[in-house]
């Protein structure tokens, strides 16, 4: 099948490449683009260890072909560090909260925890466990990736986290 | 898992989109958020040879009032659907439900119209359309029809669709100011399709239902509408014995699979109490 030449906006730099069009966009950042940080975990749409942040939406990177992402602008863990090179917030509450183990699921979980920061800088604790409930973590029982989120909206927000009595 | 080799095609126009999809004939399918489609390509289960991807139609984006009725064009997605005001004011039901589809990703990119097109018995939305009384849009290359959402799914994955056609928009007449509703589901984790699923619009009157439709998600083939079940509750306050009433009505209709999610016994109790539970909650919200 012939390929197809696809530009995209990867953490803020033009890239390009040639794709099939049964190239999963996951395939196409990890294999053509060389950038191993997003995760290949169940493949199925069930995991969110592929999350990407397209376009201002949260994407299961396995679940989209790449072609469909021609002229996009894509944001993976690679582009999360601040510009000097410093943990981003996210970053910085997945350490100090703890919220890994393995680390499989946590570009999946910082990718998605982004986006729904975005869109809602103050969650509730509910609204953390819903806005993450298309990832999967096999490690954490999420206590501390719900640290984490709550960690980072502090800090975003400016104000001193204070982490809840258990 | 990669998927078989399909030649990919982005059209522009509805007009376009139909006339590749007749042009190419069985090999080829629409694309809309792939969510069910893709994953199906991934395993071989679809081997389509050509894609048509509706992403590029502008024409199937965007949600609308036309007088009494919304109408929402075919590609837009559940995460849009839930930040749409206008949703939320005429018809809070589509969004409790739409919550309930799949996760915050998967509502990113899954589209109403690829719910209710694909005739899967899963789906949530199909026998909330049904409830809401909405029909579909269809294009063809020898033009338009509506057709009744009661009357568009025939069995699993079997609709009204015909070759080469296309589902554009939905249209949903918005239900009286005042009126109840609940879609109420029971699934064993999130992301799951319903074990069993009831939709609920009723309005009251003094106290006594007015009027009612009931809708039931994956416990036959197709979306069901439990008519009988609805004419039992009509002008009664939902007392115990009315409710028990219309719960044995619907079952009688449900006809479920037995699979992962329960025997079939199982499954027609559950949908009896999903029907009660969302007939209660509708009440408590009618005014």
């Amino acid at each position: 099948m012939a390929k197809t030449h696809i530009t995209m906006k990867v953490n803020g730099a033009e890239v390009e490449g040639l794709a099939e069009p049964r190239t999963l966009l996951v395939h196409f950042i990890r294999e053509n683009l060389a950038m191993t940080g997003t995760h290949i975990g169940c493949e199925t749409t069930h995991c969110g260890a592929c999350t990407v942040d397209i376009d201002g939406m949260s994407v299961k990177s396995c679940t989209m072909f790449a072609v469909q992402a021609n002229g996009s602008d894509i944001v993976t863990i690679e582009g999360m560090a601040n510009a000097d090179g410093s943990l981003s917030a996210l970053q910085e509450g997945f350490r100090m909260m703890h919220g890994l183990q393995c680390g499989f699921c946590t570009p999946g979980m910082i990718m998605r925890a982004h986006r729904l920061l975005k869109e809602n800088p103050s969650p509730t604790e509910s609204e953390i466990r819903m806005g993450i409930s298309g990832n999967i973590c096999r490690c954490t029982g999420y206590q501390n990736i719900v640290k984490a989120i709550q960690y980072a909206a502090a800090k975003i927000n400016g104000v001193e986290f204070k982490e809840a009595a258990e | 898992m990669i998927p078989g080799p399909f030649s990919y095609h982005r059209p522009a126009t509805v007009a376009d989109a139909v006339n590749l999809l007749s042009t190419l004939g069985d090999e080829a399918r629409p694309l809309a958020g792939g969510h069910s489609l893709v994953p199906m390509m991934k395993l071989r289960l679809a081997s389509p040879e050509h894609l048509v991807d509706l992403h590029g139609v502008a024409g199937l984006k965007g949600i609308r009032r036309d007088g009494n009725k919304i109408v929402i064009g075919a590609m837009t997605t559940q995460h849009e659907l839930l930040a749409s005001d206008e949703i939320g004011l005429s018809l809070p039901i589509l969004d409790e439900t739409a919550l309930l589809i799949a996760d915050p990703q998967v509502r990113y990119r899954g589209t109403v119209g690829g719910n209710v097109a694909n005739g899967d018995p899963g789906n949530d939305m199909p026998a909330l359309m049904m409830t809401l009384g909405a029909s579909y849009r269809l294009e063809g290359k020898s033009g338009g029809r509506d057709v009744a959402a009661s009357e568009f799914y025939q069995g699993a994955y079997f609709t009204a669709l015909e070759p080469g056609e296309l589902l554009t928009a939905i249209s949903i007449p918005v239900p009286p100011a005042g009126h109840g509703y609940a879609y109420e589901k029971l699934k064993r984790k999130v992301g799951d399709y319903a074990t069993a699923a009831a939709a609920v619009v009723l309005t009251m009157a003094g106290g006594k239902v007015a009027t009612c439709q009931i809708g039931l998600t994956n416990l036959s083939e197709t979306p069901l509408l439990a008519e009988d079940a609805a004419k039992a509750v009509i002008g009664t306050s939902l007392d115990p014995a009315t409710l028990k009433k219309a719960a044995a009505a619907a079952e009688a209709i449900m006809s479920p699979a037995a699979d992962a999610r329960g025997p079939v016994e199982y499954r027609k109790h559950v949908g009896g109490i999903m029907v009660m539970r969302a007939l209660q909650r509708a009440a408590g919200r009618a005014r």
